[in-house]
């Protein structure tokens, strides 16, 4: 893990020095934006970063008791449509999977959860019929809904 | 009017920060042999997000400097076929804002004559495989897990793009 942190930070450090060279106010406005936006999401990485601490420290015995059992058919729905619901910042949906790794839950489960997480917005779904039509905005949540699942059976299978 | 909402959302964020760490505080306090891993766990996750986190918003800072909305309609507005498919995956996978922004771009895509298929890899790709997306998902999951997932995500966005098209008739988006 340590690497991918250093490979990662070069990365856009490189990137931050070549547009600085080619443009000084155009850099300085990206910067502008970049410290805008985690101000705006710093209360909620801290609230979910909190929260993964509560639930391990105090239910971890019981999440894995919903998590554990790879065959329950339900606990797979559940999370699948838990991700569907839920409106964070994709961002956050790694650390979260990643605690739920850490609790015993399945690779799919994690998966499916992850998927549904980004692809499918409840939330957005009324911008999306005004924008694109009802047919359309179904069909692409209902058809992300049934490859999300997909995908998640096959990470479970191969990983 | 949207600036009024965000605000209001980031009130609603900051009081939840705040409801959850006096439930934080009290747990602590009240149940001190749950404390030392709350506070390690919490405190690993927070070690882990430092390390990235303003690399990450750095990037998406950079790239909506540089890559403006136009760029991306000239680019996406005529095109089909294996190219046209590639572009709109790579051009979704730009960090250049929030969901509700790729919507109404949608919509002039479509009357700039791009295809259905198109227009849905185009969203699934803005939605679920951004790039900096990508580089949280390698710290907090590996390389592979990230690898895999993508590979997979390409190839059944792709197979839905073409079936919804399939399915839907262009012309009747625009006339919606």
């Amino acid at each position: 893990m340590q690497n991918t942190t250093i490979i990662i930070n070069g990365l856009v450090l490189v990137l931050l020095g070549f547009s600085f060279f080619k443009d000084k106010s155009k850099t300085v406005k990206s910067l502008k934006i970049a410290g805008k936006s985690l101000l705006k999401l710093a209360p909620t990485i801290l609230s979910v970063i909190l929260l993964i601490g509560i639930i391990h420290g105090l239910f971890s015995d019981k999440i894995a008791l919903l998590f554990g059992n790879e065959n329950s058919v339900n606990g797979f729905i559940l999370i699948a449509v838990m991700g569907s619901i839920m409106h964070i910042p994709s961002l956050l949906a790694f650390p979260l999977a990643s605690s739920f790794l850490a609790e015993g839950a399945s690779i799919s489960l994690v998966v499916a959860f992850i998927t549904t997480l980004t692809m499918i917005g409840i939330v957005t779904i009324p911008l999306e019929i005004k924008t694109l039509g009802k047919k359309f905005a179904i069909y692409r949540n209902v058809f992300s809904f049934v490859i999300a699942i997909i995908i998640a059976v096959l990470m479970g299978v191969i990983l | 009017m949207k600036k009024q909402q965000t605000q209001k959302s980031n009130y609603k964020s900051i009081i939840f920060l705040g409801i959850l760490s006096i439930i934080t505080l009290v747990v602590i306090k009240f149940s001190p042999n749950n404390s030392q891993k709350i506070i390690n766990t919490s405190l690993e996750y927070f070690i882990q997000m430092a390390k990235i986190f303003p690399a990450v918003l750095i990037l998406m800072g950079l790239f909506s400097v540089w890559v403006s909305k136009d760029f991306v309609m000239q680019h996406l507005g005529h095109t089909s076929g294996f190219k046209g498919m590639i572009i709109a995956f790579i051009l979704g996978a730009l960090p250049t804002g929030p969901m509700f922004i790729a919507f109404p771009m949608a919509q002039g895509l479509i009357k700039k004559g791009s295809s259905i298929t198109n227009i849905v890899i185009f969203l699934s790709a803005w939605a679920c495989i951004k790039l900096p997306q990508e580089l949280v998902e390698i710290q907090f999951l590996g390389i592979k897990f990230m690898l895999l997932r993508l590979s997979m995500s390409i190839i059944f966005i792709t197979i839905m793009g073409i079936i919804i098209n399939k399915l839907m008739d262009s012309r009747k988006i625009i006339n919606n």
